[in-house]
C-alpha cells in the first residue's frame, strides 16, 4: 500500500491562497485505509475549508486517482462542480496527483505527503517495506528487504554500526536488516545464501527515469 | 593474487613480525598541522598510519589527499581509508587511481558510517558498493588490471588492501560469515574496531584464524577518565572494564596536573602492555591497530614494554 498522511493546514492553506473555489478530489484505495483521503477525510476537509471561506464547488472520491480510467469514469458526473472550480485539492498520493494534473488540466494542491511503500500493521502504524528497486531480491534475503531496511542498503552482510541486533541509524531503536536476514535465512536453512558473495547491483536500468512499462503502446 | 610484497606493512606481517599501526585523523583544515604532529611521533614505533576517511560522518578534509601529504611530509607509510558513504563506483574507482598514482601502497576498504550520526546529517548517503564489494573492486584493479566492467586499466595500481572487523559484534556470527566473505573477495588483512576484553579479542583469533589473514587487534589507549568515560557510555558495543575504569577514576582525583598524567600513563602502559603481552604469547594475532588520536605520547614507552 502506498502510506500518505496529511499536510499541515497551514501548508494546504498557503497553497490554496490565492483560489476561493476549490474541488476535492479524494481516493478510495490507499489513502481510505491510510485515513488521509477517504470519504470521511474529504467530508472533513470540505468542512474546513468553508470555515476557512472557501467555497467548495464539489468533491468526490475516485475509487483510484492513479488509474485514468478510474479517474475519468468516477469525475464524469462531476464534470460542471470539477469545472466551476479554480483548483482541485488532490487527497491523494503523489502519482495520483500527477494523473489528476493530466486529465483534469486544473490546478492541483496535493493535500497528503506520500511517505513510502508500506506494510500496515494497524491504522497509526506503517512500515516501509518496498523501494520499487526494480529487481526483486527478497528470495535471496529471506523474505526481508535489505534495499529498505538497511540504511545502507548492504549486500554482504551486516556492518559495523550493528549493535546487539539494532541499527546504528536511528540510535539503535530499528533492527538491524542483516541480522534479521541471517536469523531468518538459518531458520529456513538456507545460510548459503547469506554466504554467497553478491555483486554490485546494476543499476543501469533503474539509472532511465522515469520507469516506464509500455507493453501495448495506446494511441494518444 | 597478487604476492608481491607492495608495502613496509605487508612486508613485515609476511615476515611474522608483530606489528603496531597508528591511526590520524585529519579534521576540518588545509595545513594537516595536528596530523602532521601525530605522526612525527609515531614515526618509528608504528610500520604504519591509518588516515580516516571523514570518520563518524563528520566532513573532514579528503583522506586521500591527507594519506598523500603525511607520506610526503613525514615520510610514515599510510593505510588510506576508504569508505563507500560519499562515492559511488565510479568515484571509488577513480580516487583508487589517484591513490596509485600518487604512491599510496596500503588501503583500507570500509562501509562507512552514515550521513546521520555526523555533522552533516543532511546529506544523501551513497553507498552504491558495501565493504565487500569494494574490496572486490580493489582486488579486480590489483589482480587483473581492470574495473567492474572488465575495460583495461593502463599501469594498474599496487595494493596491499585491508579490511575492518568487529570483534565485539552481537550476534558475532553473522559478521564472521561476513569476514570469510571479505577473505574471498581478496583481504589481505584485518584490523579490528576497538577490542578491551581479551575474551573476546581471542574468541575472534580463533574463529578467524583459519582465514590465514593476518589480523591486528584495536586497542585504545585511554588519555584520561573523561575519555574512558564517554567511551563507556558513547560507544556502542565497547565496554571499559570495570577495574581500567576504576583505576582511572582513581587517578582522576590526583591534583598535580604533571602527576595526574603520568598516573594515567601509568595505568594505561600496564594494561595494555599486558594486554598485549597476552595477544602475543597465546593467540594468532599480527599486531595491535592503536587507536589513540591526541594520545600518540603512549605508543614509544607501549612499544618498549612490549617488545
Ligand atoms: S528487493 Fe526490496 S525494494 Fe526491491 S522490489 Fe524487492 S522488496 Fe522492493
Ligand atoms: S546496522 Fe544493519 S541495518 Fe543498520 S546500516 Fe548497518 S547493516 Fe544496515
Amino acid at each position: 500500500m502506498i502510506i500518505t498522511q496529511q499536510k499541515p493546514l497551514e501548508e494546504i492553506l498557503k497553497m490554496l491562497e490565492p483560489f476561493s473555489k476549490v474541488f476535492i478530489i479524494g481516493c478510495g484505495t490507499c489513502s481510505t485505509v491510510c485515513q488521509t483521503g477517504g470519504e470521511e477525510q474529504v467530508e472533513q476537509m470540505a468542512e474546513t475549508l468553508k470555515k476557512e471561506g472557501k467555497e467548495v464547488t464539489g468533491s468526490v472520491v475516485v475509487e483510484a486517482p492513479c488509474d485514468a480510467r478510474l479517474l475519468r469514469r468516477d469525475t464524469r458526473k462531476m464534470k460542471k462542480a470539477i469545472e466551476e472550480s479554480e483548483a482541485l485539492l488532490c487527497m491523494t498520493c503523489g502519482a495520483g496527483v500527477q494523473d489528476i494534473v493530466q486529465h483534469l488540466k486544473k490546478i492541483s494542491v496535493p493535500a497528503l505527503n506520500t511517505k513510502f511503500l508500506g506494510q500496515i500493521e494497524r491504522i497509526g502504524e506503517f512500515y516501509e517495506r518496498c523501494r520499487a528497486c526494480g529487481e526483486c531480491i527478497l528470495y535471496e534475503t529471506g523474505g526481508i528487504c535489505p534495499i529498505v531496511r538497511c540504511p545502507k542498503g548492504m549486500m554482504n552482510g551486516p556492518c559495523g554500526g550493528m549493535f546487539e541486533g539494532k541499527c546504528e541509524v536511528g540510535g539503535y531503536q530499528r533492527d538491524c536488516a542483516w541480522v534479521l536476514i541471517y536469523n531468518r535465512l538459518k531458520e529456513l536453512g538456507m545460510l548459503d545464501l547469506y554466504k554467497s558473495y553478491k555483486p554490485p547491483r546494476d543499476n543501469s536500468q533503474l539509472n532511465i527515469q522515469p520507469r516506464e512499462i509500455v507493453l501495448v503502446k495506446t494511441r494518444r | 593474487m597478487a604476492t608481491q610484497t607492495v608495502s613496509n606493512l605487508m612486508a613485515d606481517l609476511k615476515d611474522g613480525k608483530f606489528v603496531f599501526t597508528g591511526e590520524l585523523e585529519p579534521e576540518k583544515t588545509t595545513t594537516l598541522e595536528h596530523a602532521l604532529e601525530a605522526a612525527r611521533k609515531l614515526k618509528g614505533y608504528v610500520v604504519a598510519c591509518n588516515v580516516t576517511d571523514n570518520p563518524q560522518s563528520f566532513a573532514y578534509i579528503s583522506s586521500l589527499a591527507a594519506s598523500y601529504l603525511i607520506q610526503q611530509k613525514v615520510e610514515m607509510e599510510v593505510i588510506y581509508q576508504i569508505t563507500c558513504r560519499d562515492r559511488n563506483r565510479i568515484a571509488l574507482f577513480s580516487d583508487l587511481l589517484g591513490a596509485g598514482a600518487l604512491g599510496i601502497k596500503n588501503v583500507l576498504a570500509l562501509t562507512g558510517d552514515h550521513p546521520t550520526l555526523g555533522d552533516t546529517p543532511q546529506a544523501k548517503p551513497v553507498f552504491d558498493l558495501d565493504s565487500v564489494q569494494l574490496l572486490y573492486l580493489i582486488r579486480k584493479m590489483v589482480d587483473e588490471g581492470k574495473d567492474l566492467n572488465d575495460n583495461p586499466i593502463e599501469s594498474p595500481p599496487q595494493f596491499f588492501v585491508g579490511a575492518g572487523a568487529n570483534p565485539n559484534a552481537d550476534p558475532i556470527e553473522p559478521e564472521l560469515i561476513k569476514c570469510a566473505k571479505k577473505v574471498q573477495a581478496g583481504a589481505q588483512f584485518f584490523q579490528t574496531q576497538v577490542v578491551f576484553d581479551l575474551d573476546i579479542a581471542k574468541n575472534f583469533l580463533k574463529e578467524t584464524s583459519r582465514y590465514n589473514v593476518p589480523v591486528l587487534i584495536g586497542i585504545f589507549p585511554l588519555r584520561s577518565y573523561g575519555v574512558a568515560e564517554y567511551f563507556d557510555k558513547n560507544v556502542p558495543g565497547v565496554k571499559v572494564p570495570e577495574e581500567l575504569l576504576e583505576a582511572l577514576k582513581k587517578a582522576k582525583k590526583t591534583p598535580d596536573k604533571k602527576e595526574r598524567k603520568q598516573k594515567y600513563n601509568e595505568i594505561n602502559l600496564n594494561y595494555f602492555a599486558n594486554f598485549i603481552k597476552e595477544l602475543k604469547k597465546t593467540t594468532s594475532a599480527a599486531g595491535c591497530h592503536v587507536m589513540s588520536v591526541g594520545y600518540e605520547s603512549i605508543i614509544p614507552s607501549l612499544a618498549e614494554m612490549v617488545k
